[in-house]
């Protein structure tokens, strides 16, 4: 098994801790002039996205964790798995609703994912940062405003729903930041 | 195009380094301690075990016969070589080394301000250090507390009394694996409460200064004839940081044998390196060192102090990556 020694700790890493996968999030090297050296480590979860501290002796060892980040391409959800494939191997991947999340809503096929795989099985799925979705539904647009003032909910073809502006209609193509959920701006393509 | 040529300090701190180091100068000469130049090369290395030194193949006229000599974990040795021979008092400023250590506060090749006063003790010492600081800090106050005294106020407990298991269970909320807490030796479990609970909040604003640390943590201190179970050792510490380390220096040189051979015992039980015990050393001690108190200043800490950075990247030219 392969394992990682104190000095080779740094931000990204990735350990193993209690039979979860972790990245090592900050690591500081504390040590008395006189007296036990020590690493203290921020690190998160990768499957519960909670951040612990965690304090090992300098020198000692840590199992590492087999996470990969790939990029992915979103095929299709048969409502139970969502399923990816690796652009270049045309591997196919399914991840269930727990490594989903809240990103389903944003997820139209062929976009391209970043999959994180945990001993080859889908840990955590980001969509792209930026996408871009038909609206599907919403009130109608009040003609000649364009100001921007003001804003109604509007429901997209994968089902998420985000405020929008009210001069924008049914059938209309926006582009929304998946991270915050906010939208950016009118899309062409 | 790679840019690693460049200095990761900025020119305003190589310029406060320059001026403090000009002012450390005069302020020794003011006080007419001398100044001293020992070498970094030296045939022992250190035997405490967590002070990991690094060591250089040595080939060529005048090489000792293992082929290797020890980069100085500090100069210590040396310095006390010329006391013995009746150097009188004397300071120092150079790069000591020691692997492995790196990190905000740590790079594996240091300055110290290292020196040494003849017929003086802890307190006295303790004195001129907190004069040095201000003269080079400003003005601040300054306190003085035992290792008891700290360690009762932020952990509840009497460092050398507390059952283990009380200081076990009071290491539990530092996410340390509890089978790695039992890998920890006694004085392995008061570091680590030390430096995660104590040391953060000690020097707020001002100069700290923790002595009497537990006789198992003597180091090169001597003991206290009238309560052995504390060495006459002090730290000084600002805005939770470690600034200085320093002795009533042990000047009995079986007692210091004894040291360097039980030193030399647990590096052997732990697998580590095994340096000689410093022979020369223990010769001068022979010879007779005189009383004296000694104490070790992280340069590049202090530096980093009057430029109000926080990693030591910022006050170092070339950190060990741009080496």
């Amino acid at each position: 098994m392969a394992s990682y020694t104190t000095s080779q700790f740094k931000a990204g890493l990735k350990i193993l801790l209690d039979g979860d996968p972790y990245t090592i999030v900050e690591n500081e090297f504390v040590k008395p002039g006189k007296g036990q050296a020590f690493n203290r480590v921020k690190v998160r979860n990768l499957r519960s996205g909670r951040v612990v501290e965690r304090t090992f002796k300098s020198g000692d060892s840590v199992e590492a964790a087999d996470v990969v980040e790939t990029e992915m391409q979103y095929l299709y959800t048969d409502g139970e798995f969502w399923h990816f494939m690796k652009p270049d191997s045309f591997e196919q991947y399914a991840a269930g609703q727990t490594v989903i999340g809240d990103g389903a809503k944003w997820l139209k096929e062929q976009d391209l994912c970043k999959v994180t795989l945990w001993n080859n099985e889908p840990l955590s799925v980001e969509p792209p940062a930026h996408v871009n979705l038909a609206v599907v539904e919403t009130d109608p647009g009040l003609r000649g405003d364009t100001s921007g003032g003001g804003g109604k909910p509007a429901t997209l073809e994968t089902g998420a729903v985000v405020q929008v502006p009210l001069f924008i209609e049914e059938g209309e193509l926006v582009r929304v930041d998946t991270r915050s959920g906010a939208y950016i701006s009118r899309a062409k393509e | 195009m790679r840019d690693d040529w460049r200095p990761s300090a900025s020119r305003n701190a190589l310029r406060q380094r320059a001026n403090i180091l000009a002012a450390i100068r005069g302020f020794f000469a003011e006080r007419e301690v001398l100044e001293v130049d020992t070498p970094c090369l030296a045939s022992a290395g250190a035997t405490d075990p967590n002070v990991p030194s690094f060591y250089v193949a040595c080939g060529g006229p005048g090489a000792p016969p293992e082929g290797r000599l020890w980069l100085q974990s500090s100069p210590e040795h040396a310095m006390k070589r010329l006391l013995a021979a009746g150097a009188g008092p004397i300071y120092q400023i150079t790069h000591a080394f020691r692997a492995g250590e790196r990190g905000r506060l740590h790079n594996p090749e240091f300055a110290l301000l290292e020196w040494y006063r003849p017929g003086w003790e802890q307190h006295a010492l303790m004195d001129e250090v907190a004069d040095l600081c201000r003269y080079l800090l400003g003005d601040c106050a300054v306190e003085r507390l035992t290792y008891r005294q700290v360690f009762r106020a932020h952990i509840g407990m009497d460092p050398l009394e507390a059952p283990r298991q009380a200081l076990e269970a009071s290491a539990g909320g530092l996410g340390f694996g509890r089978a790695a807490l039992r890998t920890l030796d006694r004085d392995g479990l008061l570091d680590l409460l030390l430096s995660h609970r104590v040391v953060p909040a000690l020097g707020s604003g001002r100069l700290t200064f923790v002595y009497d640390f537990p006789a198992s943590q003597a180091a090169l201190a001597r003991l206290r004839p009238d309560d052995p179970r504390v060495a006459e050792r002090f730290e000084l510490f600002n805005n939770g940081v470690e600034l200085a380390n320093g002795y009533h220096e042990l000047t009995d040189a079986s007692e210091q044998r004894r040291r360097f051979e039980r030193e030399r015992a647990t590096r052997a039980h732990l697998g580590l390196p095994l340096p000689d015990a410093d022979a020369r050393l223990l010769a001068a001690m022979e010879a007779g060192l005189p009383p004296c108190a000694g104490v070790a200043l992280g340069l590049d800490r202090l530096v980093m102090r009057v430029c109000g950075v926080r990693h030591i990247d910022e006050v170092i030219a070339f950190p060990i990556e741009r080496a």
